[in-house]
């Protein structure tokens, strides 16, 4: 199944790639593909050969070469002094990486899951995020904190929590989600380059897909703008936007919807702190219909945030309430069909899709 | 009620090896706590075999060291006296004048004065230069202003107005200052123990990685015996002693964390002891005497600028207002209030000058003045400043002016004029 799922979402990258391409980018028909973890590897290759300031520290990183295999070869390459494998303490090293961006170094601390990133909450939001805003302007944080976010296969409760809305409802911080190598590699350099903290949510689930990406995306300065998302698939009946595995998804549910009628556009938010409240709303003046698709607890949810901006905007053009799709408000279970239902599926987003374009009075409240 | 009676013994440890007045006294006692010895009451020596960090000169060799020139009795000269003097009264003076600012409305929230825990800030911050760095707790009025913040600066921001050394966004808690090297501030406690610890991590980076050859700073950590139970702080031991870090670790143990004694707080209550589980000395000194602390204070931050890595040094000492402003202070035993109030840190450095000549009763009292007309001034110009200006809500909360990051060009992408043009284009 994911063999058939991954041609289609080549043949979607390339089908969109053509309306979306810029002049200046020229891509053959025998695109390189690289995967997920490959886009990781070679952005903190790059961005550690061009910047001496720039280290990785987290556990696992070095000698292991990553607990996800993100930075392999790293130690080898640069040294246990720009690759550090630390103690099993969040706490004190992620501390310990926002002193030194305090006086201009780059970390990238590296969590295990964003899970064990709760044991350093503490120093992401208030020595981190708040600093430049604390100080007035004295110290900034070029810090970025990176991991895989969300739901793994089977993890059980404690590994699987989406913390997108958690940190994005924090001023002070800017929290980026990838769904693509493209997306992989530009906006992890953004991240690294940028002077602010930078909370980057991946996907351990993504790490092993590929996606063709175009020459521009190899070369080594190519970076995303943060706070800008993208249009993975143009449509004219009804938005549907997703951050992270679930664009995959949506992509997925686009394509079953084609063959009903219904043309969707799908948003890949890549940045949910700024939010990039325009395109959506640009977006939903277009289709009148809304869905937020998002793998976290529903309740204080991307989805609400992004349902609330479009209301206050452009509720004139809402021809049906904004669908919010999410994962089940309960902790993740074990059981591999409890699982399933308490993430969004495919099924799940086609048939909100459905729901919101045949629909002309409010939906009735559902268990 | 376990009171801090048992404090006294605490002081008696054997580590009073520089006594102003008793130059006779054979000095013979190596660092209490270092990585070779573990000397504590009562207790057998605990010979820890570790891979050696350098030799941790005892305290006494460095005493002996000193120039001929100089009365060897004596551990200052005039002017390091006058200094240290002038900074401990104006420490005091300042949370005074705090105090009745408060009293009077014009500061507001939570402030935490630092009376009687001068000796600590002067003895230590004195010795260190700009580029070295502070790291202190929400109690740091004291440690921004020996580390060169300008009182009107630090009054400033007190009051929350917008020519405070953060332009009043930070407040009483959170005293930044990037010229002086004062990073913080940190409400939470131990909140600034592992950020200190990255700040010495820089310095060793820039070292080693950055090759820039001369770089030697060293970092002072700040934190009070409650902060000793918290888990940060044992992990940063741990990173600190592991990678051999340039900072010190400064327990400002005054006994009372809020309301809870530190004996009830903490299963084995000698704080000092802690630094050789982790692999480095653990000095305790009497933080009541600054000429004592300056000593100690001399030797480890000489061994974090040598490279030997970090030091943990316990400071006996007393707060004699409550823990903030609000707090009713009911619980501290009046008789051990008296205790350390006879042991003020400035009357006894007021005595000490005096006694050996360095000073007159009239230069004293002529520092005591500056310091008054300068404070007095500091609250003039506090008072005068204006409030921020409404613009400033939502400034500075990213260092990139709009939060788009920065694109390949290296300038902000904002500042590019297609960048606001359709969604998300290389």
């Amino acid at each position: 199944m994911l063999a058939i799922s991954r041609q289609r979402i080549l043949g979607q990258c390339f089908q969109k790639i053509r309306p979306a391409v810029s002049e200046l980018r020229s891509y053959s028909s025998a695109a390189k593909q690289i995967t997920v973890r490959e886009a990781l590897n070679s952005s903190l290759d790059e961005e550690m050969s061009a910047d001496p300031k720039v280290f990785l520290m987290g556990e696992e990183v070095g000698e292991y070469q990553g607990a996800y295999k993100i930075t392999k070869g790293l130690l080898e390459k640069y040294g246990p002094e720009r690759v550090l494998d630390t103690p099993i303490t969040e706490a004190g090293f992620t501390g310990i990486g926002v002193g030194a961006a305090y006086y201009g170094l780059k970390p990238v601390v590296e969590f295990m899951t964003f899970n064990f990133s709760m044991q350093a909450i503490d120093h992401i939001i208030n020595s981190a995020a708040k600093s430049n805003y604390m100080s007035a302007g004295q110290i900034s944080v070029p810090i970025v904190f990176r991991g895989p976010n969300g739901a793994a296969a089977g993890v059980g409760a404690q590994h699987s929590q989406c913390y997108a809305a958690w940190y994005a409802s924090c001023p002070g911080l800017k929290v980026l989600s990838p769904y693509n190598s493209e997306d992989a590699r530009g906006l992890l350099k953004a991240a690294i380059r940028d002077p602010d903290p930078v909370v980057f949510l991946e996907n351990e689930l993504l790490y092993g897909e590929s996606f063709p990406v175009s020459d521009e995306v190899l070369d080594s300065s190519f970076s995303l703008p943060i706070g800008k998302a993208k249009i993975e698939r143009e449509g004219n009946d009804v938005t549907i936007t997703a951050f992270s595995k679930m664009v995959g998804y949506a992509l997925k549910a686009a394509e079953i919807l084609e063959k009903d009628g219904i043309n969707a556009e799908v948003i890949n938010l890549r940045s949910i702190r700024p939010l990039d409240r325009s395109t959506i709303n640009a977006s939903v003046r277009k289709t009148n219909r809304l869905i937020t698709v998002e793998e976290g607890f529903p309740q204080h949810g991307v989805g609400a945030e992004i349902c609330s901006s479009v209301v206050e905007e452009s509720f004139a053009y809402l021809d049906a309430p904004v669908e919010r799709i999410a994962g089940a408000d309960v902790p993740m279970p074990y059981a591999a069909n409890l699982e399933r239902m308490a993430v969004p599926q495919v099924e799940d987003i086609v048939r909100a899709a459905k729901r919101a374009c045949y629909r002309s009075v409010p939906l009735a409240a559902t268990a | 009620m376990a009171t801090a009676f048992s404090a006294p013994k605490l002081a008696a440890q054997p580590f009073s090896t520089i006594s102003p007045s008793s130059q006779d006294r054979p000095l013979k006692i190596p660092f209490l706590g270092s990585t070779r010895k573990l000397r504590c009451l009562g207790s057998s020596r605990l010979n820890l075999s570790r891979r050696p960090s350098g030799p941790v000169v005892a305290v006494s060799d460095v005493v002996k060291a000193k120039k001929p020139t100089q009365n060897p009795s004596l551990l200052i000269t005039k002017d390091e006296g006058l200094e240290l003097y002038e900074d401990m009264v104006l420490g005091r003076a300042f949370e005074d004048m705090c105090a009745q600012m408060y009293y009077r409305g014009k500061m507001f929230g939570f402030v935490h004065l630092y009376n009687g825990q001068e000796a600590v800030s002067t003895g230590f911050i004195k010795l260190l230069k700009q580029q070295d760095s502070v790291v202190s707790t929400y109690r740091d009025h004291v440690h921004a202003l020996s580390k060169g913040v300008p009182s009107r600066a630090v009054m400033s921001e007190l009051f929350g107005k917008s020519t405070g050394c953060c332009r009043g966004q930070g407040g009483s808690m959170h005293m930044f200052s990037s010229e002086h090297n004062l990073i913080g501030g940190f409400a939470f406690i131990g909140e600034g123990i592992p950020v200190a610890t990255g700040a010495a991590f820089s310095s060793k980076y820039r070292r080693e990685v950055l090759k820039e050859a001369n770089c030697d700073h060293v970092t002072l950590a700040f934190f009070g015996d409650g902060t000793c139970n918290n888990g940060q702080f044992y992990e940063c031991l741990n990173m600190a002693a592991l990678w051999k870090l340039p900072i010190v670790f400064v327990v400002e143990n005054n006994l009372w964390a809020i309301g809870m004694s530190h004996l009830r707080a903490t299963s084995d209550p000698q704080i000092y002891k802690k630094g050789p589980a982790f692999g480095m000395p653990g000095v305790h000194v009497d933080g009541m005497d600054v000429l004592k602390v300056r000593e100690v204070a001399k030797e480890a931050i000489g061994r974090a600028r040598r490279g030997e890595g970090p030091t943990l040094v316990e400071c006996e000492t007393y707060r004699f207002r409550g823990h903030s402003l609000a707090d009713p202070d009911e619980l501290r035993d009046p008789a051990e209030k008296a205790h350390y109030a006879a042991r003020d840190p400035i009357t006894a450095l007021k005595k000490y000058l005096i006694e050996n000549n360095l000073a007159g009763e009239a230069e004293l009292k002529a520092i005591d003045k500056k310091i008054d007309e300068l404070l007095e001034d500091a609250v003039e110009f506090a008072e005068e400043s204006p409030l921020p200006p409404r613009s400033q809500l939502l400034e500075n909360v990213f260092a990139d002016p709009k939060g788009f990051g920065i694109g390949p060009d290296g300038r902000y992408r904002c500042e590019d004029p297609k960048f606001t043009e359709g969604t998300a284009h290389v």
